[in-house]
């Protein structure tokens, strides 16, 4: 069974990522603007036929970036005064700070409960919103960097305000309709109600909350969003009430990620690289799975030996090992949308998540930043194999000179910079204290915290109370270098390679789509992450389930 | 006039985002629930609502507790799992307990107040207490018969190597009996409340015992899920609830074996999920077919 749902899915996406990322392709390549598209820019007041140079570019998205975390914060602190607000209080700062920076930089870490903090106008005018934009920023910059790679001698790497819209309108938009009308008829709920109140069968109260939930259940994983309605997230009934909408949310969250590198073979004019690219996503994403699902599923550890299985936290209708399944998927993309809860899994389990953020999101990653955060492995991992062997090291025709591989380098170091450091400031504070585990647990849910972060995935290990002004401010401050860092080396990159002149591949070239170079990338993924983690992994995780 | 580019890049940001907001924020999600407005999909869109005798009676997709006032299970109907949402199934509360697979030590504080039962404990306690409701062995491995974490914190001369100098059964406190009268030719002493055996240098030792490997109480009746709302039991945990509620009932255990089977529901498709009983649904259906005395 276990087996069979994961081929299903995998059979699933390989079907799906070719026309996906052909239309992907053409959405991002178009020359021509659709009416709705010209009105909007119009509306905008940007020239659609204006091309950026990195720089510009970069300045668009961190000016588009900075005033969406201030309209959020406003939206958020100004609720009670709005229309469906449910009548719930104003969001205290430093939780509206966090919380307008983690959906802005498409992290969606909650430290609250949605059914007890925000009102349905804000979750869907708010942070809704978030979650289509700050989707298409990733695949935007992605895309900035492919044409980097693609265009020769150039001084411009695209218009932001082109791709933005696009991608909004002519991807984003439309399937999340289509996920949102399946989610429906699996049951998910979508009205504007502020709850129905029942008599339970043995005369108790109950109040069934309402919600428009199908409409931002789509995007929350189409996305890799991951930001819940409710405080449980996937876990809900009304977010995910089956067994098959929890198939359909896996693939929703993983279908974007995965058909990117196709948008990336087809820009740079050689498919077969971005089959190696995704050759190199699947390998590390299957592994993770398998390895999730079986450590699960074979329930190490006291408390999963006394109970029979490593059911704690786990919903029945999805057993442990679909929940193990949506787990590493959540962890693998930058999503963090959880359909059972993961502090409750085995030591080991846990730890394979806490891997999976910590390969930096690119197995297959979030949407668009998946991409990038490989190629720079990509680009990384031609220059180790050049110092290896001698060769120059050259990547989809172009020179990985000094200025590149300082850039990808620095892209590297800022994430685990971020979790090392904010893990050792919290045990320097004091603030690890508010975790409900002691011991090695205890210092898991912490760096979990930082890792989720840091690397925008925004799951949480939870049993970690968080709705204080130090954690709230901290992980924000992770959440906002941790996107925002990487996308300016990223768009620098770009510049940087959409100016060089092609090199032609020469006999000393290393070939970029063989199976020996998707190994070398994978190995040199798994070697970066174990150098930079294993001693914060082993206080953690290891010396928990060993 | 020409502004300064930052303010221009500023100002059709702002455009942007408030055009963004009334095509993804306001347009998207109003006419999705205009669209579960239409006839078959409407009643999924308010939450599968059912309705008995006219008045709302539960969602057909969250649990409830069938207990009474004071938290004691109420025997002539089927009980769901644990729930760590609010007091138990509370949809505006929802959540899961989050205590970790080493979570086996009792904080026992002199003020019950700042207590905390392990996970451990938890599963044990409830494993009992569904063993006595339904008649059947509710022992469990790493269980002590009392119904708490069968865990001691053992003192060693010298820190970790040297020979066992004092056991303390750490969540067991008088007027409990030890589990085990010794360990390594050393008596086992009672946890005295406001100890921290852990920060006193001792070893913790969870204790298997001689419980069958397949305990009688299914796995889904000793743990919460993770929405704390969730409205399904295994078929073995209902199977084993037949009993008592029949005879609540008064009626043919074989009939409310049937009822079961009913509202049992299989992998869709043959490959997805897990098979479940809908507890809410199930009970409904009982109370409708047979009625209580």
């Amino acid at each position: 069974m276990t087996v069979l749902f994961i081929v299903s899915l995998v059979v699933a996406l390989a079907a799906v990522h070719r026309p996906l990322g052909d239309y992907l392709y053409r959405v991002v390549c178009a020359e021509r603007h659709s009416r709705v598209e010209r009105g909007i820019y119009r509306l905008i007041g940007v020239n659609p036929a204006a091309e950026q140079s990195w720089g510009v570019y970069a300045r668009a998205v961190l000016a588009f970036s900075a005033v969406s975390v201030l309209f959020l914060y406003a939206f958020l602190r100004l609720q009670n005064h709005l229309w469906l607000s449910l009548g719930f209080d104003p969001v205290v700062a430093h939780g509206a700070w966090n919380t307008a920076v983690s959906f802005v930089t498409n992290t969606n870490w909650q430290w609250y409960s949605g059914e007890s903090t925000l009102g349905h106008l804000v979750q869907m005018a708010g942070l809704a919103v978030q979650n289509f934009v700050s989707a298409a920023v990733g695949i935007a910059v992605a895309v900035a960097l492919v044409r980097g790679f693609a265009r020769s001698r150039a001084g411009a790497v695209g218009n932001f305000w082109v791709d933005l819209t696009r991608i909004t309108v002519r991807v984003l938009l439309p399937l999340s309709v289509l996920a949102a009308l399946v989610l429906m008829i699996g049951g998910v709920v979508q009205n504007l109600s502020a709850g129905t109140e029942i008599t339970t069968l043995t005369g108790g109260d109950q109040s069934i909350t309402g919600g428009p939930v199908a409409s931002q259940e789509a995007i929350k994983n189409l996305g890799t969003n991951g930001g819940g309605f409710y405080n449980v997230n996937s876990a809900h009934p009304f977010e995910n009430p089956t067994a098959w909408t929890n198939w359909w949310e896996i693939f929703l969250l993983l279908v974007i990620p995965f058909s990117l590198p196709r948008v990336f073979g087809r820009m740079v004019g050689q498919v077969r690289q971005g089959h190696a690219i995704v050759a190199v996503m699947a390998t590390l994403a299957l592994a993770s799975v398998a390895l999730t699902t079986a450590f699960e599923v074979s329930g190490h550890g006291t408390v999963p030996q006394a109970v029979g299985a490593a059911l704690e936290g786990k919903e029945v209708r999805f057993d442990v090992s679909n929940s193990a399944t949506f787990a590493a998927a959540t962890t693998l993309t930058s999503t963090g949308s959880v359909n059972s809860f993961h502090d409750s899994y085995t030591a080991l389990g846990g730890g394979v998540l806490l891997v999976n953020m910590m390969l930096g999101e690119v197995a297959p990653g979030g949407v668009g930043a998946g991409l990038y955060g490989l190629l720079i492995l990509a680009v990384i991992t031609v220059f180790v194999a050049g110092l290896m062997v001698g060769r120059t090291p050259e990547y989809v025709g172009k020179k990985i000179g000094s200025r590149e591989i300082k850039l990808a380098s620095l892209y590297f170091l800022i994430p685990p910079a971020l979790v090392l450091i904010g893990t050792a400031a919290a045990f320097a504070t004091g603030n690890h204290r508010t975790a409900l585990n002691a011991g090695p647990h205890g210092l898991s849910e912490v760096l979990y915290a930082f890792t989720s972060a840091s690397n925008n995935n925004g799951s949480a290990f939870a049993g970690l109370t968080v709705n204080t002004p130090w954690w709230n401010t901290a992980l924000g401050l992770c959440m906002l270098v941790g996107r925002f860092a990487p996308i300016i080396l990223v768009l620098a990159l770009a510049g940087a390679l959409a100016r060089q002149q092609p090199t032609p591949a020469s006999p000393g070239t290393l070939p970029t789509h063989r199976p020996l170079f998707v190994g070398m990338v994978v190995g040199v993924t798994v070697v970066l992450v174990a150098l930079t983690f294993l001693p914060a992994l082993a206080l953690g995780p290891l010396a928990e389930g060993l | 006039m020409r502004l300064p580019t930052w303010l221009a890049h500023h100002l059709a940001a702002l455009r942007a985002l408030l055009v963004f907001t009334a095509l993804a924020g306001i347009a998207y999600p109003l006419t999705l629930v205009a669209v579960g407005r239409l006839p078959g999909l409407a009643d999924r869109a308010d939450g599968s609502i059912i309705e008995v005798d006219g008045r709302a009676a539960g969602s057909a997709l969250i649990g409830q507790s069938f207990t009474d006032a004071d938290g004691r299970a109420v025997p002539r109907y089927f009980q769901s799992r644990p729930s760590a949402a609010g007091d138990g199934y509370d949809p505006t509360s929802t959540g899961a307990t989050n205590l970790g697979p080493e979570d086996v030590v009792d904080v026992i504080a002199t003020d019950p107040d700042e207590s905390r039962q392990s996970l451990l404990t938890q599963v044990c306690a409830r494993s009992r207490a569904v063993g006595e409701l339904d008649r059947v062995d509710g022992r469990r491995p790493y269980c002590t018969a009392d119904g708490v974490g069968a865990v001691l914190a053992v003192f060693r001369a010298g820190g970790l190597t040297g020979p066992v100098v004092r056991v303390v059964s750490v969540n067991q406190t008088a007027p409990a009996t030890p589990f085990l009268t010794g360990y390594a030719g050393v008596p086992v002493e009672l946890a005295q409340p406001g100890q921290d055996y852990r920060a006193a240098g001792a070893t913790i030792v969870p204790v298997r015992g001689d419980a069958p490997a397949v305990p009688a109480v299914p796995a889904d009746a000793v743990t919460a899920s993770g929405s704390g709302l969730d409205p399904h039991i295994s078929a073995a945990y209902a199977r084993l609830q037949v009993p008592r509620v029949a005879r609540e009932r008064g009626v043919d255990p074989a009939a409310v074996e049937r009822l079961v089977d009913e509202h049992t529901t299989g992998r869709t498709l043959g490959f997805m999920g897990a098979p479940g009983v809908n507890v809410v649904e199930l009970n409904l259906a009982l109370d409708e077919t047979f009625p209580p005395r």
